[in-house]
């Protein structure tokens, strides 16, 4: 009689267990909570953020602005021109960085760039260059609706995807992936890389551009849905987007005039590198995200950001404000005989992707990811619906077969982070602790946790200071 | 220079993806006598991560196998090889099948996603509860909350956001409700029928709800509304929402307000927006000079029309007991209090831990001079163990104490039945009521205890079997814990 929905239908029990045991003996159908304290502190902003009016408009406003974009690649070219780049600046992962804390793979990725840049002949001559802060800046990538994954530097002759949304034009970009190994991203430096870089410039870039301009433009968004269906998760496996990649561009990289072994030696490239999409996923899922910005009220987290040092996060309801905390070390398996003590923390702004829900959100959907830490399909099976118990909705876009079709869990909520303690999941590669290294192994990584109740303390400061 | 040994093979058309082949790599590894080993398919990575190990590689192509092995002595190759055999057959095993078990949801909100529940029950510390409650109303749920000590302006905030979305907020401190049939909380069985109860007070309403399913009389509904409801702070938000509820409700005939007096001011706006409801409201408010809970439910009797029974009572009459004290043991707050708002009329002021008069307050010795009433359900007394209703030993202990002394002449105690309650409250509650009185005897002292049992039929623990048990131990046993308040003075008086 009290409501449309009655008690006989079942009854949710938080807290002590006689109520539901005395439930389960009127024969009620008792859903048990596993409730736990929250995170220690947080009590008071929790109450606050819960009971703000606006909070949960605002976090369905923010998810389905998120989930609604189409991104589409719309062209390939110089940083440059496309985000107004010049000698000097940089741009880097994760939240702003000053030199003097950057790590040894951000240290060796810009060393690197800043040879690429012709700035200094030998990059070991960038380090005193970069100390003095003469005639150099750097930036995050976030800043300049870029995303970056590992070091993510981007110097002005990198060429970047450049992803649209069509509905409103807004624009997000990436620079090209390397591959993996010995790549700048992962702080290496070598000849190799450099040589590798002018080649990205010289060939791979003005190739994809002329694909790119010659093709209707790309839905990333789609290729995501359905690589999700194909064991990747868009993070750390790439493999058949970026096969359906390559297909979609051949045709116009084929038709192109350029030279023929050049057209080869970029297919080799692409073929050859399972993680050539995700400088495309990364974009797509920064498009998306960047629609949720700025709605007052909403607990959403919209971008999630590492630059080696510490790992910071950006909600759609604080603004441009970052609440960073010392990067983890992965767990992880290692490469050759490198081994954790020759681990950098945790970089990259390739936690975009599960940010949108993707990426360790999708274990689920690339079971084989999980041996990163020896885990079983299970395992994967659970962390995605682990995550749905931070986040604010299912992604009906990106549906995972094993569960059923549910959409991959969407929208991380800051307050549910703290409710839970469940930090999101992220899967990572390693860099190497000492610059010029290159990549060390790859495995799973979580925030810090004390981020959370930092954003969780913003977002109550400014609900008070609407209500008073 | 090395002494070690270096085993490189091929495993041509063997495959594993790379993930599963550097656990494989890593297992091997940590077996002993390995110094480093590498299992990995030939692509041009891993052949120069290979090769940068210090590995000589044989020509392959990329669908071969490389297994690569250094060890301290040549005789560890078969322990190793093995190991990688084993690792490539745990890579390639499959699962143990236990992905359909999903964990518990670990939040209101989740839980409520997950499953088509009506209704939410929040029992965590009070500091967490409006975050746990907030999730059933952003679901379109009404919610009970059995949690105390949630801030007031909290409250507030929640009751005002389910008032707008035309939801119900039950407590918090609400310790019993009733909806369509089901108990929650501390709650008795009791028969459908016309009267819609809103509380806010636990023990109150239980009171109410077995005298009126005595007298044959059912409920649509007992809404609980916590014990601040009527404050000025939180002005009846939600006895208003419930009055509301039960005004929509055909099968409610009569409504009854059960509260301690609410603020002069509330008490005024309510009656205002009781007069606006087209189903009769009949207010039970207690208080110094107010009628007791019995007296209430006789009054909605004869609101309904319905004759007032003889209300049950148990056991032979107690022989007179010495000259002395009153002292009263309640595991129900309200019982607690209506029992010392008759006995002050009778016996002055009354000693308390939850006193009418803050100069009557209890030390923590519980102890004094005069009549005393305990509340064992009281916050304070909950710290760190469980309620009364549902652990006796706490108060059962002061029994035993309390029969010792010479100065103790009359007990008061009330037995709460229900679901949530003690399985067999008499199974402690008799031994104890049996040993106090043969204690004082000992001493050459008659004690009188005398036993409000608020139960019914249905309840689980049956009203009946409950009483027999307490009065055969040498309790009086009555339903109306008025009634049994008044034997006590009775005694009191002939012992006098």
């Amino acid at each position: 009689m009290t409501s449309t929905h009655t008690p006989a239908d079942g009854v949710v029990a938080s807290g002590v267990s006689i109520f539901a045991d005395a439930l389960d003996a009127q024969a009620v159908p008792v859903s048990r909570v596993d409730w736990r304290p929250p995170m220690e502190g947080t009590a008071d902003d929790l109450a606050t953020v819960a009971t703000d009016p606006l909070r949960v408009d605002a976090n369905r406003r923010a998810a389905e602005a998120m989930m609604a974009v189409q991104a589409t690649i719309v062209d390939v070219a110089p940083a440059s021109e496309v985000l107004g780049l010049e000698k000097g600046q940089f741009l880097h992962a994760g939240p702003p960085l000053a030199w003097e804390n950057a790590s040894g793979p951000m240290r060796g990725a810009l060393m690197g760039a800043a040879a690429l840049e012709g700035l200094v002949n030998d990059p070991e001559d960038a380090e005193a260059l970069f100390a003095s802060g003469q005639s150099v800046s750097l930036e995050p990538c976030h800043h300049r609706s870029a995303v970056g994954p590992m070091a993510g530097v981007v110097s002005p002759s990198m060429w970047m995807w450049v992803l649209e949304d069509p509905t409103d034009g807004r624009r997000t970009y990436c620079s090209l992936n390397e591959g993996l190994g010995k790549v700048l991203r992962y702080g290496a430096y070598g000849p190799e890389v450099l040589e590798r870089l002018r080649w990205m410039s010289d060939v791979l870039g003005p190739l994809l551009s002329k694909a790119v301009r010659g093709t209707e433009p790309v839905n990333a968004t789609s290729i995501l849905g359905q690589m999700l269906q194909m064991g990747d998760e868009a993070h750390n496996r790439n493999r058949a987007g970026t096969l359906m990649l390559m297909r979609d561009l051949a045709p116009a990289m084929v038709t192109s005039g350029a030279d023929a072994a050049d057209i080869a030696k970029v297919f080799e490239f692409m073929g050859g590198n399972d993680h050539f999409f995700l400088n495309i996923a990364m974009p797509a899922c920064k498009l998306a995200l960047d629609a949720a910005r700025g709605i007052e009220g909403s607990t959403m987290v919209v971008a999630m950001a590492r630059n080696g040092t510490e790992f910071g996060i950006q909600t759609a309801g604080t603004g441009d404000e970052w609440f960073t905390g010392p990067a983890q070390i992965a767990d992880g398996l290692y490469l050759g005989g490198y081994g954790p003590d020759d681990a950098n923390p945790d970089i990259g702004d390739s936690a975009i992707t599960e940010t949108a829900g993707i990426g360790g959100f999708a274990m689920a959907t690339a079971p084989a990811i999980v041996r990163f830490v020896g885990g079983s399909v299970p395992d994967a099976l659970a962390t995605t619906r682990r995550m749905r118990e931070i986040t604010l909705a299912e992604n009906d876009r990106w549906p995972i077969p094993v569960l059923d079709f549910m959409g991959t869990p969407t929208g991380i909520d800051v307050s549910k982070v703290c409710r839970t303690g469940v930090l999101p999941q992220i899967n990572t590669g390693m860099a190497g602790r000492v610059a010029g290294t290159g990549q060390v192994g790859a495995g799973l990584v979580t925030p810090p946790a004390e981020i959370f109740p930092k954003a969780l303390a913003a977002l109550a400061a400014r609900t008070r200071a609407r209500q008073s | 220079m090395t002494t070690s040994t270096d085993h490189v093979a091929l495993r041509p058309g063997a495959y594993a993806d790379s993930v599963a082949l550097l656990q494989v790599s890593k297992d091997v590894a940590a077996v002993d006598g390995v110094l480093a080993a590498q299992v990995a398919m030939a692509t041009e990575l891993n052949r120069e991560v290979i090769a940068q190990m210090g590995f000589e590689l044989p020509d392959t192509t990329p669908n071969d196998m490389i297994v690569a092995i250094r060890l301290e002595d040549p005789s560890r190759l078969d322990a190793a090889l093995a190991a990688v055999d084993a690792a490539l057959a745990a890579a390639s095993r499959r699962s143990d099948g236990e992905a359909s078990v999903e964990d518990p949801p670990r939040t209101i909100g989740r839980a409520l996603e997950r499953g088509d529940a009506g209704l939410a029950l929040v029992s965590v510390p009070g500091q967490y509860a409006a975050v746990e409650a907030m999730d059933a109303l952003d679901a379109g749920r009404d919610v009970m909350i059995f949690s105390d000590n949630v801030p007031v302006e909290q409250e507030v905030a929640l009751k005002n956001l389910a008032a707008e979305r035309d939801l119900l907020v039950m407590g918090p401190d609400c310790g019993t409700a009733m909806v369509d049939g089901i108990g929650l909380g501390f709650a008795n069985t009791v028969q459908p029928g016309p009267v819609g109860i809103v509380a806010a007070s636990g023990t109150g309403c239980q009171q109410l709800m077995c005298l009126l399913d005595q007298a044959g009389v059912g409920m649509t509904a007992a809404l609980g509304v916590g014990g601040r409801d009527l404050s000025v702070d939180v002005a009846a938000l939600s006895t208003k929402q419930a009055m509301k509820r039960l005004d929509a409700d055909e099968a409610t005939e009569l409504i009854v307000v059960v509260s301690k007096p609410p603020a002069e001011e509330v008490a005024t706006d309510l009656r205002a927006f009781a007069e606006q409801l087209s189903t009769p409201v009949h207010f039970a408010l207690l208080g110094k000079g107010q009628p007791d809970l019995t007296a209430a439910a006789e009054g909605v009797l004869a609101a309904l029309g319905r004759e007032v029974p003889e209300w049950p009572h148990w056991g032979a009459p107690a022989a007179t007991p010495a000259p002395g004290q009153l002292r009263g043991l309640f595991a129900g707050g309200t019982l607690c209090d209506e029992a010392m708002l008759m006995t002050q009329d009778r016996l002055g002021p009354v000693w308390s831990n939850i006193p009418l008069d803050p100069a009557y307050a209890l030390g923590a010795d519980l102890q004094a001079d005069g009549p005393l009433m305990i509340d064992f359900g009281d916050d304070e007394m909950t710290t760190g163990r469980a309620h009364p209703m549902i652990d006796p030993s706490l108060r059962l202990d002061y029994l035993a104490r309390t029969a010792r002394e010479a100065a103790t002449s009359v007990i008061l105690m009330d037995v709460v039945l229900g679901h949530g309650a003690d399985a067999d409250p008499a199974a402690t509650a008799a031994p104890a009521i049996r040993d106090a009185i043969a204690t004082a005897r000992e001493a050459g002292r008659e004690l009188a205890v005398v036993v409000a049992c608020v139960g019914t039929q249905g309840d689980p623990q049956q009203l009946d079997r409950q009483a027999a048990a307490l009065a055969d131990a040498g309790a009086e046993v009555f339903l109306s814990n008025a009634q049994a308040t008044r034997r006590a003075l009775s005694l009191m008086g002939a012992a006098a």
